[in-house]
Formats: structure tokens, C-alpha cells, sequence
């Protein structure tokens, strides 16, 4: 702690700070810029202070929404996070057989996201595609733009199937980076399997997860592409997420003041929410 | 605790081996016996670790048996051949304590929590690791780390033996001293099968009261520390025991004995005998720098040698001289004094002189 | 040329990595730094090689500062631990590198490379990649390629602990003979006393960032300045034992009492540490007043050739390393002799007082 402070190095992270300022401090700020103001056209703004804040956080349509996008980030990392972990565990450790599976599971990622939502589009329709027509031959009635409990397992079923492999090839990376004296170790110690996972498996993946969990909660709360493709937020508003309301907002209804006011809260929640998880998740590890 | 029985075993890493050059164990049969204190010396590559993870069932032989008790355990998993191994390098389990680290070998078999405690709190006051007990394992130097591997393996007082590869690779030699005496206090205490992994002669001399020396896949000699010292039954024993390693020479049969230049050393009557019936080229002598005799004054049984060098240890010197064109060693206290460039009167003592006929001894039988 | 450390301390969060080292390396020494673990080596070689830059003093290279020259403008090599090479080049490629980096001509290179490969016995391997290598084999190359390049300082890090006990034996007296005519400085660590005694040269005792002493091998060895550089210098440790001299008598720990005789004689009455070299400690007198000590053996440990005895009473534990094969039971009473002329005594402040009077028929 006697050391001295050496004040130069500021400088080395000058072009740091200058880049991100033109990639993200400037666009936010024109956001908060229209976020205090009611704007009728060029040059015909008015200020109206955090009256646009009030108004976003009081309706009902986006306090809806709101909950439907948090309802379906917890189901989304309730699912995929096991799930990925799973995958991990029962891929084969080397050889031709694990190189084929990480192939496999490296599919869905590399797919763009509206042909994501096209596919399931047409996987999931009751006359054609494979999805809806199997289940409702077997006599399930399924229809996911008629029925909202349909949309939403169709949607979910789609971000599993889109996005489970990313977690599962992070967590296999995870497990590949522990050495095997510790299995050996391990099997001496009479570990029993669940052990193994417990006490060695899941502490080392720990770093990788926080990672994963991440992505997928940021990933899942700004899904906008596929259920737009998939279902349109339909049907009603069922799956209408935050995006998309965003948007609709902001485009189709011109509310340029209201859409900023929301996209900033918006931003906030995001922030926020990472920033509280990262720090619980770092924060057991310092403990003793 | 268990005998250890290891039957026409052969292990090797290729699919299909083509030689004898891809076993990394060849045709091997030895006894571990109950309660013995071992150490399996040889150096890296010799397959030592090899035979170490076949005995704990970590890896499966490819030809041969392992017994314990003789009842055959090939197909029975470490966990079933209740067996402590400690690795090289500490293994620990970093998002455990210390006390939980000692307490999961127990803990994974359903021994009760009180029990665990009253083993684990032994172990941590031999080990003196016991003001750790409640840090995270993970905080750990690396010697406490290696002391709580070595812990784990301790804990469990009803294993069949416990295995050690090279355990103090990573401590200072000033712990080693201390380690090592602990380990064979235990040994005394517990009187637990132990076999000990080592490349280092001092440290499995030291630990073990028999010593299986390891060359090429196979068992050359099982001995005493004594008995590798003074009777090496092949050449690389000889070589490989020792610092530095038995002087061995390469002579031909002649008259009076063995001859190297124009040096002709005189045999025993039953290395004679042997000597006659020889049909093989390759026929060494050996005398360990220990046993050779250093003097100022020449005798009837003496060879004068050049003084090349002499390397002042400390407690003791190694003085290099050249006899005809031969190099050899010879140790001299620290109160013996030669100067390099001078010359040495050297005899070889008839007890310590052996005689290798395809690198393996020439037993003699005492008269 | 030579290299001098001044006032050279390294301080990282609060904690003395180097404190204050004050030491000349001359050209075409060989030096070791031995310490145990963490006692500071690896800093100070970081230190000479410019790798760390030190928050204290200076480091002088033939009178000239070169303190905050960047280690690429050294010439320096240093050899790991752990076996560096480059896994994708031969042997023949990783043992040139520095030289082409140095943009030497290939002439040049081919003739140095396998110079340096046939003096390390390693020139049949030239074309082989170093993973295909033996541990014994790859640390070879990683000095041959320190080696190659005419550096004016080469730092060892603990280069042989890897290796088998036979190899490390082998490498150790071609690294000696590999540097009896070279020109350059070259500093070894080690935590080992039988190593540095092997190695020869100039040793340099480190202790908790602190140099202890320095000095020729002989010199340090023979002249502990203080009971820590005894311990550090001696494998098994010495005996330090704690004694009380009056007018007439040395007693032991209120243990045993012992005339004055010969040197003790000189001994101002007051309380000493008495060390003794484990292989000094006889089990029949070698002197008729040799000091007499009534033990208990706790374990003999033997070698072989040795036996490494470990003795105690209610007072004090020893180690004795005797010759030979000598096997007893743990617990039963055995005489030790202390010869008094292989003494180390200290006084109460750890500091040496005298050593053992050298027996021995010519000069020291």
C-alpha cells in the first residue's frame, strides 16, 4: 500500500475512454436528451423535465410487459443454465465423437436470429410443420398463434433450442480445463458421482457460469427478433416483451419522448440487474 | 490392509503394442506384503507411476493380475479397492476447508460426523497442520497443500495400503527432513501397507525398509537400502543407488583375473569359476567410490592412479582419478588430502569388488 | 565487467521481496543463490535481468546505471524451472532463435547451434521437436539456447528440480565444466545445500528477501556468519543446541554439564548456541573429551551407505549422519560424542563466535 500513485498512466486509457465515448456515451445521451422533452418536430421541442419518466413507469401496458420480460428471462435461465451444464456433462471427453457433438451444438448458434424465428415459424404450424402437425396428430391440441400458453412454450422452446448449446459449450470448455488428478483424487477419495459434481465440477465451472448467466440474462431480456418472426407478440400481447413495446413505441407510434424515457429505465433495469448478480456471484468468493 | 500381489503383469499405452520397446511394464511379478513400508525407486519413465495406478486400480493392466489378498481386483475400482493414493502435485479441493478437504474421504463412505472429527483432528496434529483446519484449503502454501493431500489419504484408517508418487516434489529439503519422518512415524504408528514413489535414492531409502528398484519396465532388484548398496545385482542398480554411482568398468577375461589397458585385477575364486564358464563378451567389474581405498603409499595389491580432480562436498570429498584410461571416483573424508595432479595408491577391497557378466552380478555365496 | 546490486529493495503490497541487497558479481563467476522457497531468489534474478524494475537502488553494469534499462537492451538468458521451449520448432530452430533474432548471419548460426548442441550432448536430436524429448532433453535445449547466444549474464532458476536425481547429477557437472572458461556472469538458485556445495563457486546465502552472507563456497560454508547462515548452508540442518558457559563448566539446556576444555576455554561466561554438522556427532569418542551426551533414538533412517539417526532427550532433539549401517530400535538409550574441536558456537545474538578448528594437514 506505500506505493506511490503514478498519475501518467491516465493517459494510456485516454483512447479507451474516447472510443467509448463515440460508441456509447454520445447515443445515450441524445436518448437522454429526448427523454426530458416533448418534441412535435424540428425545432419545436418542449422541456417537460421527468414528466415522460412518470408517464412510462405509470402505464399499464409496459408494466405488463415488464413482468412478462422478467417472467420469461427466469424461465430461460431456470431452463437453459441446468440444461447447458447437462449437456456439458454428458458430452464425450475427447475423440472423434466430441468433436462431432460440439459441431452439433455449434448449429443453432450460427443461425441468424429471424431465420431462427422463421424455422420455428414453420416447425410449429399445425399443417405443415413437423412440430405442430406431430403434436396435434398425436391428439394434443396445439396452436401457438391461437392459444397463449402454446405461444409462450413455442417461444421458450425455441430460445432453449437457440441458445442452450452456448451455454453448454462454455461449461464443456470449463470442464475441459480441469485436470484430471483431481478425478483421479477424487475417485480415491470414493467420491460418488454427485460429489464429483458437487465439490469439484460445479466450484471450478463457477467462473464460467457467472459468465453464462450473464450473457443469457441480457441476451433474453433484449429478445426481440424471434417472437417478433414467431408469433408477433401475439396472441393479444401474450408475448410482447419489452422490445418490442419499445418499439412499437418508438416507430409505429412516433412517442419519440415517452420511447426514450422508457429505453433509458430500460438500460437501467439491465445495468442494474447484472450488476447485482455479478457482485453476489464475485462477492462469495472473496468470503475467508 | 492387504497383501499386494501383482501377476505376470504387463501394461502398455499403445493399442497394439508391436515390441517389447511400447510396454511400459514388462512381464512383472512382485509381492507387496502386509503392512511393509516400500518404495518403488527408479528413474522418470521407468514405469514406476504406471504400476502405481494399475495397483489403485486407476488404470487396467493389459495383461496380468492384480491381487489383493489373492482375491483378483482387476476389474474393481479404486473406490471398491479401498485404497488412498497421494499425487505429486497437492490435489485439493479449493471450495473446501481444510477440515473438510480431511473430512470428504470420510464423509463419502457415511462415517459418522463425530467420528469424522475425532479422525481428522488426529491427522491435522501429526501432519501439524491443526491451526489450518478451518482456512480455505485454497489459501494454502504449497507444502500445507501436499501435507492435507497426504492428510486425506491418512485419514482413512482402514485402507488396504497407501500409495505415494513422489509426494515431496514440491517441499523445501529442509521440510523434507521433517515430512519424511513423519510419514514413517506413521508407518510405525498405524502400520499401514505404504508404497512410495520416488526417483530420489536418499528419499526412498530413507522412508522404506525394502526398496523394488524400477529400470525398463521391470523390477531389477527388491532389497534392503543395505543390500541395494552393497550387493546391486545389476549393473543399473549399481549406477542408479549412490551418489555418485558404483564405478563400473569393462574388462576382459586374463590371465590373473579381469584386465582393462594394462591394468589386470585379480578375481575371488567363484568369480574365477564364473569367469571360466564365460560365453558372453560384455563383462564388467564394479566397486562403489565408497569402498575404494585411497593411500600415499603403494602396496602388493595397489594401482597408482592420476589425481584428476578433487570436489570438496563438505563432509566429505569426491576425488576423480584415471587409472590406465579408465575414469573413476573415489570418496574421501573430509580429512583426506590428495591434490589434483598428483598420484593415488588405489586397492579395491576383494568383499566390495563385483563382477557383472551381462550387466547382472556374479553371485558369490558366502564360504 | 561486472555487475553490482546497490541498496536494491523490491517491495510489492507491503511485503519485502528484496530488502537492501548489496552484492558485486564478477565476470566469469559462477554464483548461487541458495534459499528456501519464497526466501527472494527469483526476485533478485528478476531484478538483475531488468524483468522487475527495484523501488530502492541501483544496479550497476561495468560502472555504468543500468536500473532502468529494459531487459530486451541487457544481454541476458535465463533458464526456468519449468522446461521452455518452443513446441513448434525443432530442436535445431529453438536453440537458433535468439540468434535470429539478432539477424546473425546463417553461416553464423549453424556453426554456433551445433557447437552448443554437441557441448550439451544433444546434437542427434537437432532435428526433433522438443515434446518428443525427454524431460532431461528438453531442459537441455532451453540451456542451450541460453547458452548460444554469448550472453553477459545467465540466470539459472532452480533449473534441475524436474529432473531425476541421476540427470540432475550429470547436468550439474556439465553446467561446471560448461562454465570454467566462459566469461560471463551466471548466478544459479537453489534450495539446496548439497547442490550449492556441488556447484562450487561463490554462494550467496537468502533469507526472507535479505542477503545473509556472500562469499566463496569453502569460505561460507566453513564460516557461518550467524546460526541462520549454519542452518541454511547444511543439509540435514545443523544441531543448534543452547548452552550456559560459567567459569568451569558448559551445561547443556540445565542438561549436561561439561568441563572447559581446549577452545571452550575462551569463552567468556554467558549463554551461546552450540551448532555441530549432523556427520560430526560420533557414536565412540573420536577424542577422549569429546563431549559426552546421554539420547534416546527416536528413528534411523539409512541409506545404505549412511544412516541419518535421529536422537533426543527431554531437552533438545539431533540428527546425526553416520557412515555405514547402523540399525536401532526407536526408544533406546544411546552415547553420543560431540567432538569440541567441530564446535560452532554463537553467542546469544545468533552471531558466530568461533568455528571449529580445522583439522586438517595443510592450509584451508
Amino acid at each position: 500500500m506505500n506505493k506511490v500513485p503514478n498519475n501518467r498512466a491516465w493517459w494510456l486509457v485516454l483512447p479507451v475512454f474516447i472510443l467509448v465515448a463515440f460508441s456509447a456515451l454520445i447515443p445515450l445521451m441524445t436518448v437522454v436528451n429526448y427523454s426530458v422533452q416533448d418534441i412535435f418536430g424540428p425545432g419545436n421541442a418542449y422541456y417537460v423535465g421527468t414528466e415522460w419518466f412518470k408517464e412510462v413507469l405509470n402505464d399499464e401496458r409496459l408494466q405488463d410487459s415488464l413482468l412478462r420480460q422478467f417472467a420469461f428471462s427466469g424461465a430461460v435461465l431456470a431452463i437453459q443454465i441446468p440444461l447447458g451444464i447437462g449437456v456439458a456433462l454428458m458430452m464425450p471427453k475427447s475423440g472423434i465423437k466430441a468433436s462431432l457433438c460440439l459441431i452439433l451444438l455449434a448449429i443453432p448458434l450460427l443461425i441468424p436470429w429471424n431465420v431462427v424465428g422463421t424455422i420455428w415459424q414453420i416447425f410449429g404450424r399445425g399443417d405443415i410443420g413437423l412440430f405442430g402437425w406431430g403434436l396435434n396428430s398425436l391428439g394434443l391440441e396445439y396452436n401457438y398463434t391461437g392459444d397463449t400458453v402454446d405461444a409462450w412454450l413455442t417461444v421458450l422452446l425455441m430460445d432453449v433450442w437457440h441458445w442452450t448449446p452456448l451455454v453448454a459449450l462454455l461449461c464443456y470448455s470449463g470442464l475441459r480445463a480441469i485436470p484430471e488428478a483431481f478425478y483421479q483424487a477424487a475417485e480415491i477419495d470414493r467420491a460418488s458421482k454427485w460429489a464429483v459434481f458437487r465439490y469439484i465440477q460445479l466450484p471450478r465451472l463457477k467462473s464460467v457460469l457467472v459468465i453464462a448467466v450473464l450473457l443469457r440474462f441480457m441476451d433474453s431480456f433484449m429478445i426481440y427478433t424471434e417472437p417478433f418472426v414467431l408469433t408477433g407478440g401475439g396472441p393479444g400481447s401474450s408475448t410482447t416483451f419489452l422490445s418490442q413495446t419499445l418499439t412499437t413505441m418508438a416507430i409505429g407510434q412516433f412517442d419519440i419522448g415517452r420511447a426514450a424515457a422508457f429505453s433509458l429505465i430500460y438500460f437501467l433495469i439491465v445495468l442494474l440487474v447484472s450488476w447485482v448478480f455479478f457482485t453476489a456471484i464475485t462477492h462469495l468468493d472473496k468470503e475467508k | 490392509m492387504a497383501e499386494i500381489h501383482l501377476k505376470s503383469l504387463a501394461h502398455s499405452y499403445s493399442q497394439n503394442p508391436a515390441g517389447p520397446e511400447d510396454y511400459a511394464i514388462r512381464q512383472l511379478d512382485h509381492v507387496w506384503e502386509k503392512g511393509g513400508a516400500y518404495a518403488l525407486l527408479g528413474p522418470s519413465g521407468c514405469g514406476k507411476s504406471t504400476m502405481l495406478n494399475i495397483i489403485s486400480g486407476l488404470l487396467a493392466p493389459s495383461e496380468g493380475d492384480v491381487l489383493f489378498d489373492g482375491k483378483r481386483v482387476n476389474e474393481l475400482s479404486p473406490r471398491d479397492r479401498n485404497i488412498a493414493q497421494v499425487f505429486q502435485f497437492p490435489v485439493i479441493y479449493d471450495s473446501m476447508t481444510v477440515f473438510q478437504n480431511l473430512a470428504f474421504p470420510l464423509k463419502n463412505t457415511g462415517v459418522p460426523a463425530a467420528q469424522i472429527k475425532t479422525k481428522v483432528n488426529e491427522i491435522a496434529e501429526i501432519l501439524e497442520i491443526e491451526d489450518e483446519l478451518h482456512k480455505k484449503a485454497k489459501n494454502l502454501t504449497a507444502d500445507q497443500k501436499q501435507k492435507v493431500s497426504m492428510g486425506r489419504g491418512l485419514v482413512r484408517g482402514d485402507v488396504s495400503a497407501i500409495l505415494f508418487d513422489e509426494p515431496l516434489t514440491v517441499i523445501d529439503p529442509q521440510l523434507k527432513w521433517k515430512l519424511r519422518r513423519k510419514l514413517k512415524q506413521i508407518h510405525e504408528q498405524f502400520d499401514i501397507t505404504m508404497v512410495y514413489v520416488t526417483h530420489d535414492q536418499l528419499e526412498a531409502s530413507t522412508f522404506a525398509d525394502k526398496i523394488a528398484v524400477m529400470y525398463g519396465g521391470q523390477i531389477v532388484q527388491f532389497g534392503t537400502p543395505t543390500e541395494l548398496f552393497e550387493q546391486p545385482n545389476h549393473t543399473f542398480v549399481g549406477y542408479f543407488i549412490g551418489s555418485p554411482g558404483m564405478n563400473l568398468i569393462e574388462v576382459r577375461r586374463c590371465e590373473g583375473g579381469v584386465c582393462f589397458g594394462d591394468t589386470v585385477v585379480p578375481m575371488g575364486t567363484q568369480q574365477t569359476e564364473a569367469l571360466e564358464n564365460l560365453t558372453s563378451s560384455n563383462v564388467k567389474i564394479g566397486i562403489r567410490p565408497e569402498f575404494v581405498q585411497a593411500s600415499d603409499v603403494a602396496a602388493d595389491d595397489t594401482f597408482a592412479a592420476e589425481v584428476k580432480d578433487v570436489e570438496d562436498l563438505g563432509t566429505y570429498k569426491i576425488m576423480t582419478v584415471r587409472l590406465g584410461d579408465e575414469t573413476m571416483k573415489v570418496r574421501l573424508t573430509e580429512d583426506q588430502h590428495f591434490e589434483a595432479g598428483g598420484t593415488v595408491q588405489l586397492s579395491f577391497p576383494e568383499k566390495w569388488l563385483k563382477l557383472y557378466v551381462d550387466e547382472f552380478l556374479v553371485e558369490e555365496t558366502e564360504q | 565487467m561486472s555487475l553490482t546490486l546497490e541498496n536494491l529493495s523490491r517491495v510489492v503490497d507491503g511485503v519485502d521481496y528484496i530488502r537492501d541487497a548489496n552484492i558485486t558479481f564478477e565476470a566469469g563467476s559462477f554464483n548461487v543463490l541458495l534459499g528456501r522457497t519464497l526466501a527472494g531468489k527469483t526476485s533478485l534474478m528478476r531484478l538483475m535481468a531488468g524483468l522487475d524494475k527495484p523501488d530502492e537502488g541501483r544496479l550497476i553494469y561495468n560502472g555504468n546505471d543500468v536500473t532502468g534499462q529494459s531487459v530486451q537492451k541487457r544481454n541476458v538468458s535465463m533458464i526456468y524451472q519449468q522446461f521452455i521451449n518452443y513446441p513448434n520448432l525443432t530442436v535445431y530452430e529453438n536453440i537458433a532463435s535468439p540468434l535470429r533474432l539478432a539477424k546473425m548471419k546463417d553461416s553464423e548460426i549453424d556453426r554456433r547451434v551445433k557447437e552448443t548442441a554437441h557441448m550439451l550432448q544433444i546434437d542427434p536430436l537437432l532435428k526433433r521437436h522438443p515434446l518428443e524429448l525427454s524431460g532431461g532433453q528438453q531442459q537441455r535445449t532451453a540451456m542451450a539456447r541460453a547458452l548460444v547466444k554469448d550472453a553477459t549474464l545467465i540466470l539459472f532458476d532452480e533449473p534441475l528440480v524436474n529432473l531425476d536425481y541421476k540427470l540432475r547429477e550429470e547436468l550439474r557437472t556439465e553446467l561446471r565444466e560448461l562454465f570454467r572458461e566462459r566469461q560471463c556472469i551466471a548466478v544459479y538458485a537453489t534450495t539446496e545445500a548439497n547442490e550449492a556445495l556441488a556447484l562450487g563457486g561463490v554462494t550467496t546465502l537468502l533469507d526472507k528477501g535479505r542477503i545473509v552472507q556472500s562469499g566463496p563456497v569453502m569460505e561460507v560454508y566453513r564460516n557461518p556468519v550467524n546460526t541462520l547462515a549454519a542452518q541454511l548452508f547444511s543439509e540435514p540442518p545443523m544441531n543448534m543446541i543452547k548452552g550456559r558457559v560459567t567459569e568451569t563448566e558448559v551445561t547443556f539446556d540445565e542438561y549436561s554439564n561439561h568441563a572447559l576444555t581446549h577452545e571452550l576455554a575462551k569463552l567468556e561466561p554467558g549463554d551461546y548456541w552450540f551448532g555441530i554438522r549432523p556427520s560430526h556427532i560420533g557414536l565412540v569418542p573420536s577424542n577422549e573429551d569429546d563431549l559426552e551426551m546421554s539420547m534416546e533414538v527416536e528413528l534411523s533412517e539409512i541409506s545404505g551407505s549412511e544412516t541419518f539417526m535421529h536422537v533426543q532427550n527431554r531437552h533438545f532433539e539431533m540428527v546425526m549422519q553416520l557412515m555405514g549401517v547402523h540399525q536401532y530400535h526407536t526408544g533406546s538409550p544411546i552415547k553420543i560424542y560431540l567432538p569440541i574441536n567441530k564446535l560452532f558456537v554463537f553467542d546469544d545474538n545468533e552471531k558466530l563466535v568461533f568455528t571449529p578448528a580445522q583439522v586438517t594437514g595443510g592450509a584451508v
